[in-house]
């Protein structure tokens, strides 16, 4: 067993100290923690984009009837509602995973540490113009 | 400005109470007073029994950290002329997810080990001798660690932490901030020592980056990024030793 757990082990059942629980709800209340929260949430709406992406390339390789089926159930209300809010928490997610991106990233250029409104500027540039590269194929074709 | 203000203070005595209550407290409001001031008056003037831990009054010692209204601040450092103008009872509750000893006196042996676990001081394989003098040290090797270092063991990023207060084995920023100012730093050797601790589930693993210990710490050491940068060394050196295993210490 490792020095922490017996660390915790050690506080857990001393009589005379006042313990609180954690309520469920901690995350309500507080807009950083719901944030958080709505983030880990997002992941679920993700996997779906990646669920539709895989059906559609499926459609795809199984010919033209089957891509028009897979087309009509995108047109499917139930379904444009579900892929409207996952749009938004896809968005919220990488939003809020670029604005975190600085912290994790420390890097180093002749020995100074790169500005980090540099690396969440280069993330959305990046975006930016991955966007426009798909922007352009579709608005092409 | 009013001439007085309201304080609510947790107040928990062990061999008195089963649950902790709030008391209410009136003090005078001056321009330069912090929540510590307000404390230490009611202390010395209004009621002797209250109990909290306090020491330089100059964000330094890292002892006076509690909860105003919520949220973790050290109390030397949290003007009360900033919660005047909300016209309701300052509330002053122990650093959260602490157990507490009394009143506003948290039980810190959990952090303290933990802190100890991450051996927080240089360590070298070959100590050369003093007759060969100092480590020495280019300021862009100081750069790397400095900002971790300025660490003052408030515990202000575990109250902040609700991985911690969820997990109470999460190692906890701090103790991974302080590992990560050795691990930076030049003239130590011990990062390989230091992974066994911090690379298991209750070391980074454990940490979801909220982000709110960055946001709460009056030094601004960055724990969140401290870890976060530790994730990626953890998996480097984890595939390094998976491809390369001859290479491995």
């Amino acid at each position: 067993m490792s020095d922490t757990r017996q660390a915790a082990r050690y506080t857990e059942y001393h009589p005379r100290w006042y313990r609180p629980r954690v309520s469920t709800w901690w995350w309500l209340g507080r807009w950083p923690y719901l944030k958080f929260i709505l983030r880990e949430i997002s992941s679920v709406f993700v996997a779906w984009f990646v669920v539709v992406l895989l059906q559609q390339i499926r459609a795809l390789s199984r010919g033209p009837e089957a891509y028009a089926a897979f087309e009509r159930w995108l047109q499917n209300p139930l379904i444009v509602l579900l892929n409207l809010i996952t749009l938004f928490f896809v968005v919220f997610h990488a939003i809020t995973w670029f604005n975190v991106a600085a912290s994790a990233m420390a890097i180093r250029f002749h020995g100074k540490r790169v500005p980090d409104l540099l690396i969440v500027g280069t993330n959305y540039a990046a975006w930016a113009a991955i966007s426009l590269v798909v922007a352009w194929f579709l608005v092409r074709s | 400005m009013p001439e007085t203000i309201s304080l609510e203070v947790l107040r928990y005595s062990p061999e008195r109470d089963a649950e902790p209550s709030f008391q209410r407290y009136d003090v005078p409001l001056h321009k330069d007073w912090v929540v510590l001031d307000a404390l230490n008056y009611i202390k010395d003037k209004v009621d002797g029994s209250l109990t909290f831990r306090w020491s330089c009054r100059m964000g330094i010692c890292g002892s006076c950290g509690m909860m105003v209204n919520g949220e973790p601040k050290l109390t030397c450092a949290t003007f009360l002329s900033n919660y005047a103008k909300e016209n309701k009872p300052v509330r002053v509750q122990p650093l959260r997810y602490f157990p507490v000893i009394r009143d506003l006196v948290v039980e810190v042996t959990d952090f303290m080990t933990k802190l100890q676990s991450v051996k927080p001081w240089l360590i070298r394989g070959d100590g050369k001798p003093i007759s060969e003098g100092e480590y020495l040290q280019t300021p862009e090797q100081l750069d790397r660690y400095k900002q971790f270092s300025m660490c003052i063991n408030c515990m202000l990023c575990y109250a902040a932490c609700p991985v911690y207060g969820l997990d109470p084995v999460f190692i906890g920023p701090a103790a991974i901030a302080l590992a990560q100012r050795y691990n930076m730093d030049s003239r130590d050797e011990g990062a390989h020592e230091r992974m066994d601790v911090l690379a298991q589930h209750e070391g980074i693993w454990g940490c979801t980056f909220v982000g709110e210990c960055t946001k709460v710490c009056p030094k601004h050491v960055d724990p969140a990024g401290a870890i976060q940068q530790y994730k990626l060394t953890a998996t480097i050196e984890r595939f390094k030793s998976f491809l390369m295993p001859w290479a491995a210490k």
